[in-house]
């Protein structure tokens, strides 16, 4: 760290006595004054426009233009920043010119709204404006509403038996796709397929099969004539294997990925030893890939933690279902759609919102435990 | 032992082949209803009996034309947003890469460190403010943030940049300084340093990064019906079929139709690249 670092200034200097010379010679051929006025027209042309543009939104002018003001008066004062000649700032404009973009982005739509809604999930904010502060009132409420409840159950539930299903099936998977054969690549792309579509869209296809096909099967064999999607015990059972369906393939990836770092003159030494191909797999690969299960682990326990697509599309959250006492229809809404839901379909934004902070710490304490678990097995290995 | 290997290996194969129909079954679905009338999905779902031509051209035109989907409009939204806001991703999240991983000052390590933690926010805990702040804001400076092209494209770069930021990051460590330090000597400016020496080695996590925003951004449902809206204008593909299935409950050979409509670029593109798309997101997988 520390020579990178000295290696990073002395490039520096020796940058800058280069771009001294530089420098000279330029002002031997056009002249100082010739260089900073071509930076400062522009610098302060974009100054003048920028200033304008805001103060035509302060005075609440609606006139269409100054937006595209605006935006022309930034743009030309990078431009005159960029071409001021300067010797020994210019690597710091580059830099202030090179993560603007990224960061003005990222902190518009990320951080700023990020602060806001850790701010809203106190009021009774309603989507455009508060009038007061509620406090943790809203999370009070929250956890006494019973069908919010019933949606973290469900999530948590989900998750679990997700978290066991997708790793077992994708790692079995894998083991068949690294086996000897001719068209195992064939096989890995027709596993991988389903991961590139859409939940919403593979949502609807697997309603088609629920409702018709499905439906058919088990009215001619059992005379059960109602839709796996109509009841909440069912439908969730449909979340579920669409959910495996989408995903093993992906996570079969990875542990193909893991299972080919496994060094083959372990295998053959345990194959000289006279294990097994069963005990091989158990006590030599298993163990050899513990890194990429924690990976495997961690990445479907946050995507299924944060299914909605599917959940959305295939059941929009309907089934009735009692629960502590309470006849509720939202039986296989999960935690994100239940979300969605509270804010955009009841209109209860600070409500929606105090509920997706919850849900915000869930994921954090996730991840914490995440990084956690991964240092510890670096440390031991 | 010759005997119960092929046992064995034609076990396997089963399984295999098992495993692939069901895998491929629903697709196998679309693909046989979209040649069928209503009628007929209904009376029997998996079955080929009246698969005509003339069927799927009647679906293809009726799904197309439809005003709630709009095929062509939704398809071109889809693949400008896209291929805008990837591009846009690799270039700015090359820089902003570049200048974190070779600044070690202190406001560096603290941009990268609000980076890598805004990776564990959820999409939920900031899609309402969001939507309240580019309302507001949008109106106050006279740029519409929603229902817009470059609001969408502007929310992606937000999203995509800290996940864009990190594997760049990553890769440039590995690549040596010394490349720098010579360019630096030979007269190059920081800037030509960059894009003449830095860039065209960037080029495998860019292709990593560029799937991986991609396939998030060409298949994502949320952000753009809150951002665009139902009935805006502008839709992306999955909004599109939503909107369209929304509107035609239980018509199953349009919905089946628009589906393989949403499907087939996909299927398409994952055909020609098949080998970076899988390495694309397996790699992504692993480095975050």
């Amino acid at each position: 760290m520390k020579s990178l670092f000295q290696a990073d200034n002395r490039v520096r200097d020796e940058h800058d006595n280069d771009s001294l010379t530089s420098g000279a010679q330029t002002i031997a051929h056009t002249g100082p004054f010739t260089d900073r006025a071509i930076s400062l027209i522009p610098l302060i042309a974009g100054l003048a426009v920028t200033f304008a543009a805001l103060i035509l939104d302060f005075t609440g002018s609606k006139l269409s233009f100054r937006g595209g003001l605006l935006i022309a008066g930034v743009i030309l004062f990078f431009i005159g920043l960029y071409l001021y000649p300067t010797k020994k700032h210019h690597r710091a404009i580059v830099n202030i010119i090179f993560l603007f973009p990224l960061l003005f982005c990222f902190v518009v739509t990320v951080i700023i709204p990020f602060g806001l809604g850790l701010f809203y999930s106190t009021t009774d904010w309603n989507g455009i404006r508060m009038t007061k502060f509620t406090g943790l009132g809203n999370y009070i409420t929250m956890f006494k509403e019973q069908s919010f409840l019933w949606s973290l159950v469900l999530t948590v539930l989900f998750v679990i038996v997700n978290m066991v299903l997708v790793n077992v099936i994708g790692l079995s998977l894998a083991v068949l796709c690294t086996s000897k054969m001719k068209s195992v690549g064939f096989f890995r792309a027709s596993f991988f397929i389903p991961n590139l579509i859409g939940g919403i869209v593979l949502g609807y296809i697997w309603q088609f099969i629920f409702n018709n096909v499905v439906l058919k099967w088990t009215f001619e064999t059992f005379g059960y004539n109602s839709s796996m999607l109509s009841k909440y015990n069912t439908g969730f059972l449909a979340i579920i294997i669409v959910y495996i369906w989408q995903y093993a393939g992906y996570i079969m990836m990875i542990y193909i990925t893991g299972l080919t770092t496994v060094p083959s003159d372990v295998i053959e030494a345990s194959a000289i030893d006279g294990a097994t191909a069963v005990q091989t797999f158990f006590r030599i690969k298993l163990p050899m890939i513990a890194s990429t299960i924690t990976v495997c682990t961690f990445l479907t326990l946050q995507s299924a933690f944060k299914q909605f697509d599917v959940n959305m599309a295939l059941t929009n959250g309907t089934g009735s279902v009692t629960f502590l006492g309470q006849y509720l229809s939202n039986g296989t809404q999960m935690l994100a759609l239940n979300i969605y839901n509270t804010a955009i379909t009841k209109n209860n934004y600070s409500m929606g919102q105090a509920k997706a902070v919850l849900f915000f710490i869930i994921l954090s304490i996730v991840s914490m435990l995440q990084v956690h678990i991964s240092n510890k097995r670096e440390v031991e290995m | 032992m010759v005997k119960k290997l092929t046992l064995s290996g034609i076990l396997i194969r089963l399984v295999f082949f098992a495993l692939a129909i069901y895998v491929l079954f629903p697709f196998f679905l679309v693909v046989i209803n979209v040649f069928r009338t209503a009628n007929d999905i209904v009376a029997n779902p998996v079955s080929t009996a009246g698969m005509k031509f003339s069927n799927l051209s009647n679906n293809l035109k009726s799904v197309i034309n439809n005003t709630n989907f709009s095929f062509w409009s939704a398809f071109g939204t889809s693949a400008l947003v896209t291929f805008l806001s990837i591009a846009l991703l690799a270039l700015f999240g090359g820089m902003a890469a570049w200048v974190i991983c070779r600044n070690k000052t202190k406001w560096s390590t603290f941009i990268y460190m609000v980076f890598i933690a805004s990776m564990i926010i959820p999409f939920q805990v900031v899609m309402l403010p969001l939507i309240s702040t580019f309302r507001d804001v949008g109106k106050f400076l006279g740029i519409g943030m929603l229902q817009t092209f470059h609001g969408i494209i502007f929310a992606y770069l937000g999203f995509g940049g800290a996940m864009t930021v990190f594997i760049l990051t990553g890769f440039i460590k590995t690549v040596p300084f010394e490349l720098e330090e010579a360019a630096a000597i030979d007269g190059c400016s920081p800037e030509g340093t960059y894009f003449k020496i830095i860039l065209p080695l960037l080029k495998p996590p860019i292709v990593t990064v560029t799937i991986l925003n991609g396939m998030w951004i060409w298949n994502d449902y949320l952000l753009p019906s809150l951002m665009l809206g139902h009935n805006g204008k502008v839709k992306t593909l999955p909004v599109a079929v939503q909107a369209f299935v929304g509107s035609y409950v239980k018509q199953w050979d349009l919905i089946l139709t628009a589906a393989m409509l949403a499907i087939v670029p996909m299927i398409i593109l994952f055909l020609f690249a098949q080998k970076q798309i899988m390495g694309g997101l397996v790699d992504g997988a692993i480095k975050s």
